[in-house]
């Protein structure tokens, strides 16, 4: 039935068509022009169109900042996190400062310069000194951008420690995460995927002695104030650690290892208490009480974000970030490798 | 005087050779294995629209999952079948539809339909000669074109499903079934689609470089090429230097996949079977992919600008401004785009310091986009703007360019990219620059050259309605995806329920949703107008727009060899628009200069 419906809808809509075509073709005879042929009235309406949508672009942009600038991430939970929201603020107001300006200009040029049939447009091909302003501005301000991006990756990429960080191996595979402590020693067995079997599940060397120590996590708790080195290897896939709390992410890749480094600055609980995050968490737990879903209480959360097969989607796990004596405590309750092998 | 009235009376003979071995033309001649550049560039434009419409309406579908996860609609088991079980999509269905959706946007539609179509319809016509270099090869190019499209529709059908680790195929999930069943047969007869495309595109660039390059007419400088040609000259260039490493990639991958190779593979443990491959690096496939993936987005670009650098000139009745400079910016931007695809990968663990070499490299591309952008701009500046579709769109296309051009400084941004990498920034980032700037060029060169191609004026008035619901919809559907992508939400996640944090993203992903929704069916809109006019449409005059360029000098009935006399002469550039001296607004490239007369 639905499909008879379909049927005859899409013949009315292709029979509308054919009479608004001779509708336009009969009005233009009327006219004594070709249908095709652009009138100095279709220019005034498409004039005034262009400045319209220019007006509109430029009042939803501001509509949509005011509207949804609060559901983007709230305030970096990590130290490097704050030099990273500097940069993305001011790189962003760069582009938005040129988007709400050219952008105006264009339509407002499209809307002056409509044509008339009694008009003739200026000859005007080039204008060397124009040319060389809008290659030597942009290039002074991608200066600027370049430079200070590259000082803050570098500084991001290659920290320096005054105190050792703590190592923590992420794990990935299809579709979950494991998390495996350094131990005492804060320096992990050897592992590799090859040497998975049966209850050694992310593969641990058992003869090496660094890794006797090393306890396998399905959550990650942090120290507040400590800087944390992770290293990722995946089982499988390639994954994609993704923190957006913290600002960081790193891809997971089978056959090699790779890091990241940074120092969680705000504990959950302090999190939980934020005022933008309190907000935020009040208007997601509206949406899910209308839907009959449990409350949410702020958490990190680790994502997968490089596409990994069916359940990509839902690939995570918790994290915690705390003070060093709750840490110190959840450590100690956790098994190590020599204990559970 | 007595060279040309024997020039004349040369080509005369020649044509009436020609119009003799050609009257044995029969249907198969003609619409099917065709050597005629105008017929192939039709057979290009038509493959393409029938991928876009495929390709636009798999959008739909998964748009309709996004703002509805886990809702049932009929529809979804009528298109999709066991994929959507009571209407409600499968997620390896879901990582399907996305990856063929880029898959045919980006090489079927955006590469082979976009410049497959009008370097083929334009090169002769606007350079002044009487076909392609190789008219034969051009057959072959535009076949291997069509036999790659077959396959990749028929990988749809296949009992697993068709390829579905994302467009860019990485390995290990490309190159192991169990990993997902889309990299089973699926992925084999993607593999095999895009190898007969790159065959198919190496060839055609070849053969447009080749054309360009020797058959250009008497007085046909560089200097004086249409930025058109330019654009799909540098285009093929392209093309020929990158497409081969893909294709290398893709081998190498067929090797790991049916030969127990281990390029890209290595300690891999997948659905509890510890494979043997040991010693190859996936990063290895990232690095040859992103070898041509990041010269392909321009190779999907400059034609869409080439277009909209001849459609600007010719409706706002002036000259390109700075036409040197708009050649600059396409040789520099070429250049670039050879040394920035690292800028895909800051995050999968390289050196930093190789990481801020890219940076640099990739933001140094926005200063000849700027150039650029500000060029458009000042063509329009004092115009006399003549608003056919065709300079709607390609006004649209310089307000997509620049706002999807702005996002590029962020992601192109080492230290930036790492919280936005993959997420909706990047969707919204590329789709806006990219994917409408190139579509926007595509439907400027299609409103504006139908009457070249079927001798018949498409209607105005639809394409105005086409382009306003297209615009609107199109700036509604990407930018709200800048938000959701801040927001943190990765892109092609089936649902992001999972996530209370992103519960609140829900009303925007609806709103997207409708505009894509509305924004797919207004190119219906397009489609029938198309087929309409091809038919029904008024007949064309010889130069619709009153345009300078070569091919308005040519019979509106195709012939074979272009023009039925001498092939015309030309005297200047192709943007003597409004010269003073003139009575007439257009000075046609054909035009001797006056006494006296400078040249541009």
């Amino acid at each position: 039935m639905s499909g008879i419906m379909t049927l005859i809808v899409l013949v009315l809509a292709v029979l509308t068509a054919l009479q608004l075509i001779r509708i336009f073709e009969l009005s233009s005879k009327a006219r004594q022009t070709a249908e095709y042929e652009v009138t100095d009235r279709d220019n005034n309406n498409q004039g005034w169109l262009m400045l319209l949508f220019g007006f509109g672009l430029i009042a939803s942009f501001f509509w949509m900042l005011n509207a949804w600038l609060p559901v983007t991430l709230p305030k970096p939970a990590s130290a490097h996190g704050t030099d990273y929201d500097n940069l993305m603020t001011i790189s962003m107001l760069v582009i938005i400062a040129m988007f709400v300006l050219v952008q105006p200009i264009l339509f407002y040029f499209a809307w002056k310069y409509r044509g008339a049939k009694d008009r003739k447009a200026t000859y005007y091909e080039h204008n060397n000194r124009l040319e060389f302003i809008w290659t030597i501005v942009p290039a002074v301000v991608l200066a600027v951008l370049i430079i200070y991006g590259m000082t803050t990756w570098s500084n991001v990429m290659n920290p320096k420690n005054e105190q050792e960080p703590l190592v923590i191996e992420v794990y990935a595979q299809q579709f979950k995460w494991t998390a495996r402590y350094a131990g005492q020693d804060n320096q992990l067995g050897y592992a590799n995927v090859r040497l998975i079997k049966d209850a050694n599940v992310i593969g641990v060397d058992t003869l090496d002695t660094k890794g006797g120590d090393d306890k396998i996590t399905t959550e990650i708790h942090l120290p507040v104030g400590r800087p944390v080195l992770f290293k990722f290897r995946s089982q499988d896939v390639i994954h994609s650690a993704y923190f957006p709390h913290f600002r960081a992410q790193m891809n997971c890749v089978p056959g090699m290892t790779t890091q990241f480094q940074f120092t969680p600055t705000v504990t959950t609980a302090e999190m939980r208490q934020d005022a933008e995050v309190q907000a935020k968490v009040a208007r997601i737990n509206k949406i899910r009480t209308e839907k009959g879903l449990e409350a949410y209480a702020y958490d990190y959360v680790l994502l997968c974000n490089k596409i990994c097969g069916s359940a990509h989607y839902n690939m995570q796990m918790n994290i915690v970030v705390e003070s060093e004596a709750e840490y110190a405590k959840w450590l100690t309750e956790q098994k190590t490798v020599a204990e559970t092998l | 005087m007595a060279d040309h009235a024997h020039d004349h009376a040369h080509d005369h003979a020649h044509d009436d050779h020609h119009d003799h071995e050609h009257h044995v033309d029969n249907f198969w001649t003609k619409y099917v294995f065709s050597i005629d550049h105008k017929m192939i560039a039709k057979q290009f434009l038509v493959t393409g629209m029938f991928m876009g419409i495929i390709g636009v309406f798999m959008s739909m579908l998964f748009r309709l999952q996004l703002a509805w996860p886990g809702e049932s609609f009929p529809i979804l088991e009528t298109f999709l079948g066991k994929w959507a079980p009571d209407g409600v999509m499968d997620p390896n269905m879901y990582l399907a539809l996305v990856t063929i959706h880029g898959t045919i946007m980006v090489f079927f539609v955006l590469t082979a339909g976009l410049s497959g179509t009008f370097s083929n319809l334009l090169i002769p016509l606007q350079i002044g000669a009487r076909d392609m270099a190789s008219g034969f090869l051009n057959m072959i190019s535009y076949w291997f074109f069509a036999a790659s499209s077959v396959v990749m529709v028929v990988s749809l059908f296949v009992e697993t499903g068709p390829a579905s680790g994302g467009w860019t195929v990485y390995p290990p999930l490309s190159a192991l079934p169990q990993a997902m069943p889309g990299s089973g047969a699926g992925m084999t007869l993607w593999l095999v689609s895009m190898t007969l495309f790159i065959a198919g595109s190496l060839i055609g660039s070849l053969n447009y470089i080749v054309t360009v390059i020797n058959l250009r007419t008497k007085g046909m400088s560089m200097t004086r090429l249409p930025l058109t040609i330019w654009a799909f000259l540098v285009t093929a260039i392209l093309g020929v230097l990158s497409f081969p490493v893909l294709l290398s990639a893709a081998l190498l991958l067929v090797f790991d996949r049916s030969m127990g190779t281990s390029f890209y593979l290595s300690d891999i443990m997948v659905a509890g079977e510890m494979l043997t491959n040991q010693g190859g690096s996936p990063i290895l496939f990232e690095h040859l992919f992103w070898f041509l993936g990041h010269p392909e987005v321009y190779i999907i670009l400059l034609p869409a600008l080439g277009i909209t650098s001849e459609v600007i000139a010719t409706n706002s009745r002036k000259p390109i401004f700075g036409y040197r400079a708009m050649i600059g910016s396409i040789l520099a931007i070429a250049f670039l785009s050879f040394i920035v695809w690292g800028h895909h990968m800051f995050i999968t663990g390289m050196n930093p310091f190789l990481g801020s070499v890219f940076t640099f490299t990739t933001l140094l591309i926005a200063i000849p986009s700027a150039v650029k952008a500000f060029n458009y701009i000042t063509t329009l500046w004092k115009g006399n703007i003549r608003f056919t579709p065709a300079m709607l769109f390609s006004i649209g296309l310089v307000s997509t360019f620049v706002a999807g051009g702005l996002t590029g400084i962020i992601l192109g941004d080492s230290a930036l990219d790492i919280n936005v990498h993959d997420t909706y920034f990047v969707v919204a980032h590329f789709h806006i620059v990219m994917g409408l700037s190139a579509i926007f060029g595509m439907f400027a060169g299609v409103y504006h050259w139908f009457p070249k191609m079927y001798g018949r004026m498409m209607n105005k008035s639809m394409g105005y309605l086409h382009f306003w619901l297209t615009f609107v919809s199109a700036y509604g559907v990407f930018f709200p995806m800048h938000f959701t992508g801040l927001a943190g939400l990765p892109r092609r996640y089936y649902s992001n329920a999972e996530f209370p944090i992103f519960d609140e993203l829900q009303d925007i992903n609806v709103i997207i949703t409708m505009f894509a929704i509305g924004g797919g069916i207004a190119q219906l809109i397009f489609i029938f107008n198309f087929f309409y006019s091809m038919w029904r449409g008024p007949k064309a005059p010889q130069n619709p727009w009153n345009s300078n360029t070569l091919e308005w000098t040519a019979p509106v009935e195709h012939i074979h060899g272009n023009w039925p006399g001498a092939i015309p002469e030309v005297h200047r550039w192709a943007y003597d628009y409004s010269k003073p001296g003139y009575d007439e607004d257009f000075v046609p490239q054909t035009t001797p200069l006056k006494d006296g007369e400078h040249a541009h």
